[in-house]
């Protein structure tokens, strides 16, 4: 069978651009909180990726510098390479973008206002459950050993007591891994 | 456009079109395990651009328009300052150098993806990583639970069933949670002003 090369990167291009386009646009609460809807589509319904690549993914764009939609520059990068990236970068942030700038010229009047407050806490609600099932999600797919398990319960326990910059715990996760304890 | 532009408060000189690329790239290539806190840093300490309580404004603007904060916060900054063109800026210095170094981070490890030090290094990763977006639901859902805030929290529980426990897809999800819990926020604001 030919496979014209050409038309399937095109097709695979536009898909990236409606999936992130789309997500971009429901995208309440930062890139986190769309997590489990990400990994809904790249993983269940497009079958991209599996869920433990998703993870590594997932994991690389915390521990490179920037912010944390550079899981979609990834998961752009593994479907399609570098235009695959760029076009689902671009798709995840422009829609948004150009909301704020519309918007920005208007907050000044917006803040304050007393259903402003209704909404933003009606939002925050909703968005903290996103998180956390973005959170139930992830350990679920890194969960590879008792010990995986054990060591996302103990990053947990050790920010929630303590100030230390994440970076460290997953320097220390990556050592102990490297020396096949993981 | 709505848009109007303004000198910083502070009384520092408008920050060019350029400055404004070279401030949010170096946000970008600061921000490890987040970047608002160095945003901050670099906004309101370093560079003056803003206040504290304009950078606090923005970012509160920037929550609750979707999408990710910090690419919003260098459009509003930018185009505060510069219009379209500082917008563009901001957000191409946000995300360059990041891009870059995730993807050559990938490629490099992608050829040592045979390696069993790599594999077990991202599994060890991974399970920290996973930790770390707990922590982060923990922490946002405890001042809830401080306050006794149970409405707010019978949303949360919502969220997490229906995105995480039944994996239902995100834009109806959205589409019911929020207005309901909206509606019940004001209501509930309403009967405590009565």
């Amino acid at each position: 069978m030919v496979v014209d090369e050409g038309a399937r990167k095109m097709s695979d291009l536009l898909d990236l651009m409606l999936l992130f386009a789309k997500i971009g646009l429901v995208a309440v609460g930062g890139v986190i909180a769309l997590i489990p809807e990400i990994q809904r589509e790249v993983v269940t319904i497009h079958g991209w990726m599996d869920a433990h690549t998703f993870a590594t993914l997932f994991t690389l764009a915390q521990a490179a510098p920037g912010p944390n939609l550079l899981l979609v520059t990834l998961i752009g990068w593994y479907h399609a390479g570098l235009a695959g990236a760029l076009v689902a970068t671009f798709s995840l942030v422009m829609p948004p973008a150009v909301l704020t700038y519309v918007l920005s010229g208007a907050w000044r009047r917006l803040r304050g206002a007393p259903w402003l407050d209704s909404v933003q806490n009606g939002m925050n609600s909703v968005t903290v459950g996103l998180i956390a099932a973005a959170g139930i999600l992830l350990v679920r797919a890194s969960a590879v050993s008792w010990v995986a398990l054990a060591l996302s319960i103990a990053t947990t326990v050790v920010l929630m007591r303590t100030k230390i910059h994440p970076l460290w715990l997953l320097a220390g996760g990556a050592a102990l891994g490297a020396l096949g304890l993981v | 456009m709505t848009q109007v532009r303004q000198p910083p408060t502070t009384g520092i000189p408008t920050p060019s079109v350029r400055e404004i690329f070279m401030g949010f790239f170096s946000i970008g290539i600061n921000g490890f395990g987040g970047v608002m806190p160095f945003a901050r840093m670099m906004l309101v300490e370093q560079r003056q651009w803003l206040s504290a309580d304009e950078f606090l404004d923005a970012l509160s603007m920037c929550q609750f328009v979707p999408g990710p904060n910090i690419v919003n916060l260098a459009v509003a900054v930018g185009s505060r300052f510069q219009g379209p063109l500082g917008s563009l800026a901001g957000v191409a210095g946000i995300m360059a150098a990041p891009m870059v170094i995730v993807i050559g981070a990938y490629t490099l490890l992608m050829q040592m993806a045979e390696s069993p030090v790599v594999i077990g290094a991202l599994r060890g990763m991974s399970a920290v990583a996973a930790g770390l977006v707990v922590a982060l639901g923990v922490k946002l859902a405890l001042p809830l639970l401080r306050k006794k805030d149970w409405l707010s929290l019978g949303f949360t529980v919502a969220s997490v069933g229906a995105v995480g426990g039944l994996a239902l897809p995100l834009l109806p999800t959205l589409a019911v949670l929020i207005p309901a819990a909206i509606a019940a926020q004001w209501w509930w604001m309403k009967g405590r002003a009565r």
